[in-house]
């Protein structure tokens, strides 16, 4: 089993997904076997990330070639420290989302678990490729999963949504192929290890047409990670998705910011000779920037949903900013961040949900509308999901920014990532702030909400668990930042990636 | 060879670009797919035209790469099938939002651009 265990996210929620489609679970009336069937298939898939992750601590990368086709000319899968870490992410971010669906959103179609592990299958397999084409394949895996997931429950405004999501990711899937095509022209491999090895032999000539091949693929995975120029599409679709969706989909930006952390460090990277960092001057002025336009739209959100969808993007341009200074230390409160701002916003989506079911009509709108009817609980939950995604100790929102923070070095990087950060965590306090007054204060007095329906436990105990995370992450921030600061390490070492694949003979 | 074979990517890729661009969702479908068969002509050409390699090992000196046609059997098989979602996506489209605008609404300045035809109203 253990040869095997870098497929076996993979092939969980593959094969789970398909039985559930098959008559012991198909049916509209037996939505009750799906459900167990998909906790089980949860639990499964969070025990076998947890023993990926040991196993990649304890004997270091595991590098499995698919049918035994060895690099570089086999599909090759790579579980290293930070492949690992995302697993086990995304498995746990999908256990609060399939617990918060049992609350009855699961049942607005039929499909729904299926198509949620289809949609984890996908974003498992981003993370644990190690080919770029076989990337393509897990992109379009996990993105006609989130087509339809999108669209799940109906309505105009889902549609409406949902057309511009699947033309801009076409489109992004057309520019991918061509980036691939380029590429693979030129270096004459599909290999993440063996490219980066290709890349630093090229002539002259051949390193215009793979730097054009490289800021195209930085255009698609700046398309999946909702970066400046290209984020225009993602507060829209969030705040129309349902809540399990929406929640789900906090991950799905972070596979593009994986990929271009994975790709421009591996191939493009200190090793590239002239392409060295050739990202790098792009990707700095616009992080900055895509922090600033969340920050702003944060202000402008006229829900809570819109509102956490902003924050989405701010979090994208915090990890953008920790790519972009190029170290390793660097690298690893980014990392820190990731896992944090990914459970953090989800949470949010989540609660702005929960609000909008006691607030009528209303929604989750920042308008006076009727009054709460479980005031302390939600108070509780809103204030710490608030303070942990500002960055307010003691939650790990304050730990994650810390990091990034020390990691600058530099004077003039220093001044531009501090102030920016900085006041973007002050001007998120005032934006939710005032979004917490509205919505929990200023209520019409005489309505009587005592019809008002209650949440159900499912949403309760799921919201828990992806905000619970939050001051764990904090309390246990020594030996996850110990753990961060070496998957960076080893994503940062070619010579070790290069070593596990057994290139070093082909290259000679 | 390669000229002509540049002309026919180039011109397949001007058109999907500039058909996506359209407002209704019907040509930007045909422009979605105008943009896969460029893409799909594209990636067979990355492993090199030639006419005379082999295919099969052992015939002949110079071999063709077999991985660019791999590529594009995979493109092919899933931009068909994205195809087709987007198609049925935009007929539901049209059902719930009573037009096939990709915006969902008629541009409100629309008749700025496109002069109505006074004799047919």
């Amino acid at each position: 089993m253990t040869v095997h265990l870098a497929i076996l996210p993979i092939l969980i929620p593959l094969v789970g997904g398909l039985l559930m489609l098959l008559p012991p679970f198909a049916g509209v009336e037996r939505y009750q076997y799906r459900r167990v069937a998909a906790l089980c298939l949860m639990l499964a898939q969070i025990a076998c990330s947890i023993i990926l992750i040991l196993m990649v601590v304890q004997n270091g990368a595991i590098m499995y070639a698919v049918g035994d086709w060895q690099p570089p000319f086999g599909i090759i899968l790579y579980a290293d420290q930070l492949s690992a870490m995302l697993v086990a992410l995304t498995s746990f971010l999908g256990l609060g989302v399939t617990l918060y669906s049992f609350a009855g959103s699961d049942r607005e179609g039929k499909y729904f678990h299926p198509l949620v592990q289809f949609q984890l299958l996908g974003i498992y397999g981003a993370f644990l490729t190690n080919d770029l084409f076989n990337l393509f394949v897990f992109f379009e895996v996990l993105l006609i999963a989130s087509y339809t997931l999108l669209i799940h429950g109906g309505g105009k405004q889902k549609t409406a949504a949902n057309v511009h999501y699947v033309i801009l990711n076409l489109v992004g899937s057309s520019l991918f192929l061509f980036a691939l095509g380029t590429l693979y022209g030129i270096t004459g491999t599909l290999n993440i290890a063996d490219m980066s090895l290709r890349v630093a032999q090229l002539s002259e000539s051949n390193q215009l047409i793979a730097q054009a091949g490289g800021s195209l693929l930085l255009i698609v995975f700046g398309l999946k990670a909702a970066m400046l120029p290209l984020h225009f599409w993602l507060p829209r679709t969030y705040a129309a998705a349902s809540a399990p969706v929406a929640a789900l989909f906090a991950i799905m930006t972070k596979v593009g910011v994986y990929c271009i952390f994975r790709v421009y460090t591996v191939i493009f990277g200190d090793q590239a000779g002239d392409l060295a960092n050739m990202i790098q001057p792009w990707v700095w002025p616009l992080a900055i920037l895509t922090v600033i336009a969340g920050t702003v739209g944060a202000l402008a959100s006229p829900n809570l949903r819109t509102l956490a969808a902003n924050l989405v993007i701010v979090s994208v341009g915090t990890l953008l900013i920790a790519f972009a200074l190029r170290t390793p230390e660097a690298t690893a409160a980014g990392f820190l961040y990731l896992i944090h701002s990914t459970l953090v916003t989800a949470a949010l989506f989540l609660i702005a949900d929960m609000l909008g079911q006691q607030r009528g009509k209303a929604l989750d709108y920042f308008v006076v509308a009727r009054k709460i009817k479980q005031q302390a609980l939600f108070g509780v939950l809103f204030v710490v999901a608030a303070m942990a995604v500002a960055g307010l100790p003691p939650f790990s929102g304050f730990l994650a920014k810390l990091v990034i923070l020390q990691s600058v070095t530099g004077v003039e990087q220093k001044i531009w990532v501090w102030s920016v950060i900085l006041i973007s965590s002050l001007i998120t306090i005032i934006a939710l702030s005032r979004a917490g007054t509205t919505l929990f204060w200023r209520s019409t007095p005489s309505r009587d909400n005592s019809e008002t329906p209650g949440v159900s436990k499912w949403q309760i105990c799921a919201t828990f668990l992806l905000l619970g995370a939050s001051p764990l992450l904090a309390l246990f921030g020594a030996s996850i930042i110990e753990y961060t600061n070496n998957a960076a390490a080893q994503l940062h070492d070619i010579p070790y990636l290069i070593e596990v694949m057994n290139l070093e003979e082909n290259a000679q | 060879m390669e000229t002509l074979y540049v002309i026919c990517v180039g011109v397949l890729t001007f058109c999907g670009v500039f058909l996506c661009l359209r407002a209704r969702t019907f040509s930007v479908v045909v422009g979605l797919t105008m943009l896969s068969y460029a893409v799909n002509l594209f990636l067979f050409s990355s492993g090199r035209l030639n006419l005379k390699n082999a295919a099969i090992l052992d015939m002949s000196d110079s071999y063709a790469d077999p991985l660019p046609q791999a590529l594009t059997l995979t493109a092919i098989v899933i931009g068909f099938a994205m195809i087709a979602f987007v198609v049925i996506l935009a007929m539901r489209a049209r059902a719930d939002l009573g037009n096939d605008f990709v915006d969902g609404r008629e541009p409100p300045d629309s008749d700025k651009f496109i002069k109505p035809n006074k004799d047919k109203v």
